[in-house]
């Protein structure tokens, strides 16, 4: 049986900074890095701009092949992990061969979260989630005239952006009262609204898909107001959940992902958990949250191979924080932080219509909880720090409000510098 | 052996605001004037001017959280690059980076960072007040790296040892070619001459006595010459054993114009046996004899000045230096090398003794630093030819207690001895600066040139 004393099974952000972590501490340990894709390490993230043409997919590898010859990493391709068995450290994969670690890292990502609608079985649909994925979208996108979304989170908001410009007619069908949700208030969700509306796409909020069936163009698709669809392209991009399928019988605690505590580290020794894959602690609640972006992916996968290779640099993680970045029609819009308004929290908000430029900071006891812009640029990176750090910011606010790059940069020189 | 890099430092208190650097960095980078372009960012603050700006960290979030592949740190420059044509605007890394270092160009959109101008950045040169400097010491230790150590593993200096630094940096220069003469003090206390019929050193290394040092490498080298062979004959020796009871070999072989290195590492005092006052050790200091009580307030003598004695010996070659400008002292060193062939060359580095002095272990460096910043210690280099020249003259010099209150044996001092020390600093400085010719236009300052890049000098 082979057998690594670091075995890290993934090939994204969380897994590639849990080995650069791993060889800081130790060059030499026996490493093999397991991953269920054929190709080199790419982020799920590039993959909107593949599916646009805006990236090549020959060109977004986040690591060559003499990345690993040269830190001495065994990289395996095309395999699965299928079973666990910690009791006997080793892990069982997709080949049928059977591999032992002394130490474990589970950052296995997710796969997309197909809705239960009613006939999803009968009719053609694309996810993005994989390279394959991403090409076999663009290929269909380039002949698409009439295509409909399902889900206006950022993978289905980026898709219909592509699609509306490659000239198809687009659809995008939100459960929710409005877009990216996640990320973003009504205000900001607006505009972002009204740039697709003014390209032609359609939104439709709050609907909700009861049935999918085939059509003569490729899918009907019958909405819960009675109104029926009919489109040759279907996208479903209603969220990501992670596989543990190979948890099974193994008695590592998972919930929506697999919990983990501040060092990464599972209920079962010599197991780790990081990236979409895992559900850590939040910065903002008590509850373990499923944090799935990628600078936490990245911080989780560091945090998770320093505290195998038993670096005593590890710091333990401060909590999720979610951040994310977009950028619409040539616009962009930054998110940092959590955008609801608990009792004894308070929200400033500068709109500038013309412009189409809009900030919505929100602050709870002094400290900042987050910051919002669309078209309106500031350092999300120190914003960040603002709010892990608990720095009270509250004789800054309209400064901040004003003027967010320069007030959060003074800050930064301050604080940290 | 890791790889070190160049990097731009920024000191606040020179800078005055007047933004010729974001203009060089637009004009260089942009082709126009627009400062808002540029990837140097000084920003009034009510503490000061501040910077925004890419530090090329060593572990760079930017570059884990790019998911385009599009950043990576170059293992060689240490800069990290922007590839502009895997880069999808996502700008997902302004927010991995903690120090506003990456931004969107207001232009187009499209990030931008520094890129340190391959090598000659030309927000430094724009500088007028010296505020930026682009710090290349690291060149130094990246051509160290690849010489052989003299010493071996394990030698048993105090924990931020100064001297051990210094004794290593200076023989893997000096090379095998060698011969090590090291009186009693911290160099052979720390285990370099060896024990039970074992050296500390790969070269040949012998233990004089305090007296005869000089005296002692002198024959070894004549001898050696005689029968043909071509060595560094190198001394290093505490400030006690050159100062005090090593001065009459000292001053005689230099006399005689003898070929010999002669290093003096001066931690003001004898810091092997127990903290004991040398005539090195400065007025007012703490040491084992001369305590802090009722009576007793340090020592109450000023210290020699040994360098300026053995410039009066018309020696071939003679500089003082310190660990903490280190192209400057491996520039002096190449020179002293070189004049050792021919004549006697007299290096004295201050050396800052963590255990003696009583400060941190991590603040060596500091603390070599604000002595020449506080001219406290000057860097001055002499020869026959050229006379006496400051190679890094400190001309707004900080007062001498930031300098003082960095350690714990000035802690008891009163105003009278601080005034005493401050118009001892002013008196060195005036009577250095009297016998300071200008620079010679032949010569540029000392200055360490990659050995490749050196003739021989023979």
């Amino acid at each position: 049986m082979v057998h690594a004393q670091y075995l890290v099974v993934g090939s994204s952000h969380a897994a590639l900074e849990a080995v650069s972590a791993i060889r800081m501490h130790d060059p030499e340990g026996s490493l093999a890095l397991v991953t269920r894709d054929s190709r080199l390490p790419y982020s799920p993230t590039v993959l909107p701009y593949v599916v646009s043409g805006r990236s090549a997919p020959d060109n977004v590898f986040l690591r060559a092949t003499d990345y690993f010859v040269g830190q001495r990493v065994a990289y395996m391709a095309d395999r699965a992990l299928t079973r666990l068995h910690p009791e006997r450290n080793a892990a069982t994969l997709s080949d049928g061969a059977e591999i032992a670690y002394d130490k474990l890292l589970l950052a296995t990502g997710a796969s997309p979260a197909i809705p239960p609608i009613p006939g999803i079985e009968q009719v053609p649909y694309h996810v993005l989630r994989t390279l394959d994925d991403a090409l076999k979208l663009k290929a269909a996108v380039a002949a698409s005239r009439r295509a409909i979304v399902l889900g206006g989170g950022l993978v289905g908001m980026h898709a219909a952006e592509n699609l509306v410009k490659g000239g198809a007619d687009v659809t995008i069908v939100e459960m929710q009262p409005q877009v990216l949700g996640a990320y973003f208030d009504r205000v900001a969700a607006g505009f972002i609204e009204r740039a697709f509306a003014e390209s032609g796409a359609r939104i439709l909020t709050g609907r909700r898909v009861v049935r999918l069936s085939p059509g003569a163009a490729g899918v009907m698709v019958h909405l819960d107001d009675g109104q029926t669809l009919e489109a040759d392209l279907l996208l479903t991009a209603t969220g990501v959940k992670p596989d543990m399928g190979y948890l099974a019988g193994s008695r590592v605690a998972h919930d929506a992902g697999i919990l983990v505590d501040d060092y990464m580290c599972t209920n079962v020794a010599n197991v780790w958990a990081a990236g979409d894959c895992a559900q850590a602690r939040d910065f903002f609640g008590e509850r373990p949250v499923m944090n799935a972006i990628l600078p936490d992916a990245a911080e989780q996968g560091r945090i998770a191979g320093m505290a195998m290779a038993g670096d005593p640099g590890v710091k333990a993680y401060a909590g999720g924080v979610p951040l994310n970045t977009y950028n619409f029609f040539g616009r962009h819009a930054i998110a940092v932080g959590v955008g609801v308004t608990p009792a004894g929290s308070e929200e400033r908000v500068r709109h500038d219509e013309a412009r189409g430029s809009y900030l919505r900071v929100v602050v709870r006891e002094g400290r900042l909880q987050g910051i919002f812009g669309v078209n309106e640029f500031f350092d999300g990176g120190v914003m960040r720090q603002l709010i892990l750090r608990r720095v009270d910011i509250s004789a800054a606010l309209d400064r901040l409000l004003a003027d967010p790059l320069t007030t959060g940069r003074e800050f930064m020189s301050r604080l940290w510098r | 052996m890791g790889h070190t890099y160049a990097t731009i430092a920024f000191d606040v208190a020179k800078c005055d605001g007047c933004m010729k650097c974001m203009s060089a960095c637009a004009s260089a980078k942009t082709g126009m004037d627009d400062i808002a372009r540029a990837r140097i960012q000084v920003m009034p603050t009510a503490f000061g001017f501040e910077l925004a700006m890419c530090r090329q960290c060593g572990d760079p979030k930017c570059v884990a959280v790019c998911p385009a592949g599009a950043l990576a740190k170059n293992a060689e420059s240490g800069v990290i690059a922007w590839d502009g044509a895997k880069c999808v605007d996502c700008l997902l890394c302004t927010v991995g980076c903690a120090y506003a270092g990456i931004a969107p160009d207001p232009a187009d959109g499209r990030v931008t960072k520094c890129d340190m101008c391959d090598g000659a950045p030309s927000c430094v040169s724009a500088c007028p007040t010296g505020a930026l400097r682009h710090i290349t010491s690291a060149n130094i230790y990246n051509e160290v790296g690849g010489w052989e150590d003299m010493f071996t593993p394990g030698l048993a200096g105090c924990q931020g040892c100064n001297t051990e630094l210094l004794m290593r940096h200076t023989m893997r220069r000096v090379g095998p070619d060698a011969v090590l003469a090291t009186p009693p003090g911290c160099v052979p206390g720390m285990g370099s001459v060896g024990y039970n019929g074992l050296t500390g050193t790969k070269v040949p290394v012998f233990h004089p006595l305090l007296t005869n040092t000089a005296a002692m490498l002198a024959g070894v080298k004549r001898q050696l010459k005689r029968k043909g062979r071509e060595v560094t004959a190198i001394a290093i020796a505490g400030d006690g054993g050159a100062s005090d009871v090593g001065f009459q070999s000292l001053s005689g072989a230099a006399e005689r114009g003898e070929e010999l290195l002669f290093m003096v590492v001066d931690n003001e005092g004898y810091m092997n046996t127990g903290m004991q006052r040398s005539s090195c050790t400065p007025y007012g200091a703490w040491t084992s004899t001369t305590p802090v009580g009722r009576e007793s307030k340090g020592k109450t003598q000023d210290a020699k000045n040994l360098p300026l004695l053995m410039v009066n010996h018309r020696c071939a070659y003679v500089a003082t230096a310190s660990t903490a400008f280190m192209e400057d002292l491996y520039g002096k060193l190449d020179k002293a090398i070189a004049a050792s062939k021919h004549g006697f060359a007299y290096l004295h580095v201050y050396s800052p003794c963590t255990t003696g002095w009583r400060f941190p272990t991590d603040q060596n460096m500091e603390v070599a630093r604000k002595a020449v910043e506080t001219n406290f210690v000057m860097l001055w280099e002499f020869n026959p030819r050229d006379g006496l020249h400051f190679t890094h003259p400190v001309d707004a010099p900080l007062p001498v207690t930031e300098y003082l209150k960095a350690m714990g044996r000035f802690r008891h001092l009163d105003e009278a001895q601080i005034r005493h020390i401050q118009a001892k600093v002013e008196e060195n400085r005036a009577i250095i600066e009297q016998l300071a010719t200008k620079r010679p236009q032949l010569e540029p300052q000392a200055q360490h040139r990659p050995i490749a890049e050196q003739t021989t000098t023979q």
